[in-house]
């Protein structure tokens, strides 16, 4: 076989072991839980039935084996159990507490996506170019700055000025199915100023860090000892080795992003899957926290990985070997 | 191709071509800027080919690089100029400097490995200066770089620029960069220690294909080595540098047959120093049919023998990839061998470090080739050298201070060394600790890895009489690691020489360095180069005449 | 020896002022904010003038003389709980830190000396562990235990642990393979010596460097969970908490609530600039050898 499929491969392998060994961790919150955890649920007033009978229907009478395995089929299936917390009334899947949330959190993640990377890298690249210039100085003392914050301080800070002080934006990001796409955007303004703030930040000083990285690299000075011009010693003989790099800073940015997004959401009330995941926390709605965690989990696998693929698909010594 | 079998031609001098007055050079380290050129003074014509010799920290490469207009990044120029042919150089503007590289002045590095950008085809880089800077069409350059591949005989030249650099070896790769180098036909080429990391008998043929190139195109050359012999096949006129600084300059057979300067006689010290063979019946140590692997992987020793007689010492001569390392870490125990036993003093020793005792581990010490690395950093003198005399003697207090004392006298280091941690000393004080901390376990064998390979030459001649000394006066026994053959001549009683692996040949070390000898031990031996700017075309003739 | 022991000690401190004389203004101001931080954080109870959790007046009362940042939603005094919560946030995510060196330091020495199948086991579980961001893991593991003081210690420690263990491995392996690592095996010495002689004095300064970037990470990770109300839980005083409690102040135009979110802030700001700078320091050293 191809070394370049082999690898592939062998990588492809490894995605899915890891995620079988967090899908195991993520499974077996349910049996570390405290004996009283049914009780603190159901309130004291729950009898020795109630208690038996909860307990049944989260499965803590199976095996733990058995359990795993009808957990992960149905999984699969999207089909993620019943909420604790809807339990009393009316019963609510944890799919359908979900399926809205998650197109919320990605329509929020993908446009500061589409606004963050481009500007990132652009910054990044600029700012390894002209390394140690004024340009490149204030840069990083104000990437450093915003860095080094909190998420809700920036958001509030952001929400003091252009919300409540200027009036340009709205201050919170309440959305629902009807939102037209438009009146979404603006109302998201915030929250994606907020965290392409901080994700530029990141991937700007780790782009600039990787960029200058590869200009240290013998092969660089010998092509400015052969009379390149500086344009195709970057565009020809730094480039095609930076993807590798550049690939890796935006899946650990991007990934970085997965995770802000539950701090941002809550400071904007926005009805995203991080909300969801801190109200389930709250309540102790443990099936709710398993997918949201899985979901997370498998988003962030599936970012490093292709990151990954990538960076060995343009690696010459794999493309073209002995 | 053919102008090597014959003797070289003595070339007209041309007009000036390249002329640096009064260069001053400085770098950056820790925001503070030293001097690394210290107001050179240079001149080359046209056709001729300048040696540049000097030690680390000489500042040959930077003068080198300073011919392209060039400064390595945290470097500037201070002071002086450089013209070539007509140009100023300092001052020229940037767009008119870079136009000349690759053109007119070119360039071939130490490491052809790091040097060819791993994402491009052989061909593509060798042919990129003249279809950039409008030179050559496409078909013509190809057609031309194909032509120089054959010029410097490298193998399957049709094909071989179609590879990729990782696909092709490291005296290859630096055959194309020289290929590379020369697809303008520039009038002058910087070869930067292009045959520095390859082993000797691929140097030899690297070597020969750069001075035939550089002869046939009339080009010249700024041809920087640390080595002299080296240097002497290649020049026509050597420049020593010393510190930034000029040490002395005159033409190659001039300067071989009667150097003025101590510090110029010094860069062949070691070549002087002979040691009288003798040889005892008393083993120390026996390697007796000894197979070695990494792993499940290829065998690094196949059914290695070797003996070293008690006082005397053996050394141990081959190329990389010999096993002549992994042979000194099956007797320390690092790696048990697969097959075969390791005898010391009769008796078998057990395979593996662990199963060793503390007696058996006194008893063989181990000296390694970088003493940056072997000495801990963080440990002054007193501990580094303290520590085997508390581990293996139990001495302390007062008597471990004076036994200290005394062991630093027997390395010709006085006692203020005691509290100096290893940065704040130089490459051979820190290999003289080395030494002592050897020494202070008072072993019968010392395992020297390459203990001089690291170090400038006077400093390795000091090194290597003060093993000499101590083993006239403690009767130990060294196993001496080296792929220098000067270093041999200077200290072994008896040579091995290992090839892939296996033992070629072994004895005393008068009947190893004599011939007639295995095929190997012909080439190894033949291709060491000699302070004798006739030695390379010599050493051609002879091979050609063996071949027909 | 001994009399010159003080000698090379004395020149080391010189050497060190020498330095800090010649560092940049960031890293005096953060140098200067983190001794001012300590100093709060250790005598809170002296400085603060009211209690913790006293209520000494209305809610959301304005900025006074007497209260010079107002009370909060329970007509606490603001300017006494940001003292006090200097002394919670920061001793928590001190703790928290220091378990993640101390576990996670351990392990990754281990890991790079005994290799094998050791390292093998301990590298693909924490690789696996790792693929859990970091919070989303700390998220999960609050909701089963529970979110105390010591829960939140041992959970953001272990979190944090997995990067640690990575780096302290790395650094290890490479002062492992030098030779006089090597050396010492060879003279038969023991594995605490091998470990406390000559591989960590040289891992330690890497190590420092990362503690200062760790703790701040771990700093905000609390602040954050607090934040969302999972971290430290009231009545305690917590500069994430006090964000969370006062927030709807924000939409009237009130800064109060951006104090504490301040105080959070210039702290990871000043360490962040400080360890900017001995990072520039020790990779400069390096150059120069």
């Amino acid at each position: 076989m191809h070394p370049l499929a082999r690898t592939i491969l062998q990588r492809l392998g490894l995605g899915l072991m890891t995620l079988f060994i967090v899908s195991i961790v993520i499974f077996s919150m349910v049996s570390w839980l405290p004996g009283d955890f049914a009780k603190a649920i159901l309130g004291q007033a729950a009898t020795e039935e109630t208690v038996a009978a909860f307990q049944k229907e989260i499965g803590l009478d199976k095996p733990p084996v058995q359990r795993y395995v009808e957990w992960v089929g149905n999984v699969v299936q999207g089909e993620f159990g019943s909420s604790f917390a809807s339990r009393v009334g009316y019963k609510r899947t944890v799919a359908e507490l979900i399926a809205p949330r998650l197109a919320n959190t990605l329509f929020l993640a993908s446009l500061t996506a589409a606004i963050a990377v481009p500007l990132a890298l652009a910054l990044g690249i600029l700012a390894a170019l002209y390394r140690n210039s004024l340009f490149d100085r204030i840069v990083n003392s104000v990437t450093l700055t915003t860095i080094s914050m909190p998420e809700f301080f920036m958001a509030y800070l952001l929400m003091l000025f252009l919300s409540v002080k200027l009036s340009w934006l709205p201050g919170l990001a309440s959305v629902d199915a009807e939102t037209e796409l438009l009146e979404r955007i603006t109302r998201c303004a915030l929250p994606t100023l907020t965290l392409t703030l901080v994700i530029v930040a990141h991937m700007m000083r780790m782009t600039r860090a990787a960029i200058i990285n590869l200009l240290a690299c013998p092969y660089i000075e010998m092509a400015r000892l052969k009379g390149m011009s500086k344009s195709r010693v970057i565009l020809r003989h730094a480039l095609p080795n930076a993807w590798a790099p550049i690939v890796n800073v935006v899946a650990f940015n991007l990934a970085y992003l997965v995770v802000g997004v539950v701090v941002v959401e809550a400071v904007f009330t926005y009805p995203g899957i991080g909300q969801l995941m801190v109200d389930a926390v709250t309540a102790r709605d443990i099936p709710v926290v398993q997918a949201c965690a899985l979901i997370f989990a498998a988003t962030y696998i599936m970012l490093n990985l292709t990151a990954d693929i990538i960076s060995i698909a343009t690696n010459p010594r794999l493309l073209h070997p002995r | 191709m053919a102008n090597d079998n014959v003797k070289r031609p003595t070339r007209e001098k041309g007009e000036i071509l390249l002329e640096m007055r009064d260069l001053r050079i400085e770098g950056e380290s820790d925001d503070v800027w030293h001097q690394i050129v210290k107001g050179v003074d240079l001149t080359l014509c046209r056709g001729e080919v300048l040696g540049l010799i000097g030690e680390s920290g000489a500042g040959k490469s930077t003068i080198g690089i300073a011919a392209m207009g060039f400064a390595h990044p945290g470097c500037r120029f201070n002071g002086g100029s450089i013209t070539f042919d007509g140009i100023d150089l300092m001052n020229a503007p940037e767009e008119v400097k870079r136009k000349m590289r690759g053109s007119r002045i070119s360039y071939v590095a130490q490491s052809a490995a790091a040097s060819f950008n791993p994402a491009h085809r052989l061909i593509d880089q060798t042919i990129e200066t003249e279809t950039q800077q409008g030179i050559r069409d496409t078909q013509a350059s190809i057609a031309d770089a194909k032509d120089l591949y054959s010029r410097l005989r490298l193998p399957n030249p049709e094909a071989i620029g179609f590879r990729y650099p990782h696909q092709v070896s490291g005296g290859q790769l630096q055959r194309v960069m020289t290929a590379m180098a020369m697809t303008c036909r520039p009038d002058l080429i910087i070869f930067d220690e292009p045959t520095t990391a390859l082993d000797v008998t691929t140097q030899v043929e690297v070597l020969a294909s750069i001075r035939a190139i550089v002869e046939e195109f009339h080009t010249a050359a700024i041809y920087i080595t640390h080595d002299l012999a080296v240097v002497a096949q290649m020049a026509h006129r050597i420049m020593v540098l010393r510190h930034g600084k000029l040490v002395e300059e005159a033409p190659t057979r001039e300067m071989l047959a009667a150097p003025q300067d101590a510090y110029t006689r010094s860069l062949w010290a070691v070549r002087k120093l002979a040691k009288e063979e003798s040889t005892t019946y008393d083993l120390i140590l026996k390697v007796e049919h000894v197979d070695a692997a990494y792993g499940s992987a290829v065998k690094i020793l196949d059914d290695v023998s070797i003996s070293v007689p008690r006082g005397r010492t053996v050394a141990v001569v081959g190329e990389s990839g010999s096993g002549k390392s992994t042979l000194a870490r099956v007797v320390t125990g690092l790696l048990p061998p697969t097959k075969g036993s390791v005898k010391f003093n009769g008796a078998d020793l057990p395979p593996a470090l662990a199963q060793r005792d503390k007696e058996s581990l006194r008893r063989i010490q181990m000296i390694y080739q970088s003493p940056d690395t072997a000495l801990n950093p963080r440990q002054r003198v007193y501990d580094i050298i303290g520590r085997p005399l508390t581990f293996y003697h139990n001495l302390r207090g007062k008597a471990l201070k004076d036994r200290i004392v005394e062991l630093l006298k027997m390395i010709e280091l006085d006692e203020s060394y005691i509290d100096r941690l290893p940065g704040e000393m130089s490459g051979g004080q820190k290999q003289r600790i080395c030494i002592a901390r050897a020494l202070a376990a008072e072993p019968d064998l010392i395992i020297c890895d390459e203990v001089t390979s690291a170090l400038d030459q006077i400093v390795q001649e000091e090194i290597l009489k003060l093993l000499l000394r101590l083993q006239a006066e403690f009767e130990i026994s060294y196993l001496f690691i080296t792929h220098d053959i000067a270093t041999v001549r200077a200290i072994a009683d008896e040579i091995v020489v290992m090839n892939q692996g296996k033992v070629v040949q072994q004895g005393l070390k008068t009947k190893v360095l004599s011939p007639p000898h295995p095929a190997y031990t012909e080439l190894l031996l033949s291709s060491v180069p000699e302070m004798d700017p006739d030695w390379l075309t010599n050493l051609l003739q002879k091979r050609a005449a063996k071949t027909k | 020896m001994e009399t010159k022991v003080p000698r090379a000690r004395r020149s080391k401190t010189a050497a060190a002022l020498r330095e800090l004389k010649k560092a940049p203004w960031s890293a005096w101001f953060g140098l200067i904010v983190l001794l001012g931080y300590t100093f709060v954080a250790l005598f809170a109870p002296l400085i603060a003038p009211s209690k913790e959790s006293e209520i000494v007046g209305d809610s959301y009362m304005e900025w006074s003389a007497l209260y010079p940042f107002g009370t909060d939603q329970l007509g606490r005094d603001m300017l006494s709980r940001m003292i006090f919560a200097a002394q919670n946030s920061m001793g928590i995510a001190l703790a928290a830190t220091m378990f993640s060196f101390l576990t996670g330091g351990i392990l990754g020495i281990m890991a790079s000396i005994l290799r094998g199948w050791f390292d093998q086991a301990v590298s693909r579980f924490i690789d696996a562990l790792m693929a859990i961001p970091s919070l989303i893991f700390a998220l999960m593991m609050l909701s089963i235990l529970g979110s105390t003081a010591i829960n939140l210690i041992i959970v953001i420690g272990v979190v944090d642990a997995t990067r640690v263990f990575r780096l302290t491995r790395a650094v290890s392996m490479n002062v492992v393979s030098l030779d006089f690592v090597e050396a010492a095996r060879l003279r038969g010495e023991k594995l605490p010596w091998v470990v406390f002689r000559e591989i960590v004095p040289n891992i330690l300064p890497p190590l420092i460097t990362e503690f200062g970037l760790r703790y701040c990470f771990v700093f905000l990770t609390i602040s954050s969970l607090s934040f969302l109300g999972l971290g430290l839980q009231p009545p305690t005083a917590d500069w994430g908490l006090m964000v969370k409690e006062n927030a709807t102040l924000i939409t009237y135009g009130d800064i109060t609530p951006l104090l504490p979110a301040g105080a959070i802030a210039l702290l990871t700001v000043a360490i962040n600039f400080v360890v900017d700078w001995f990072l520039h320091k020790t990779s400069g050293l390096r150059d120069g050898q």
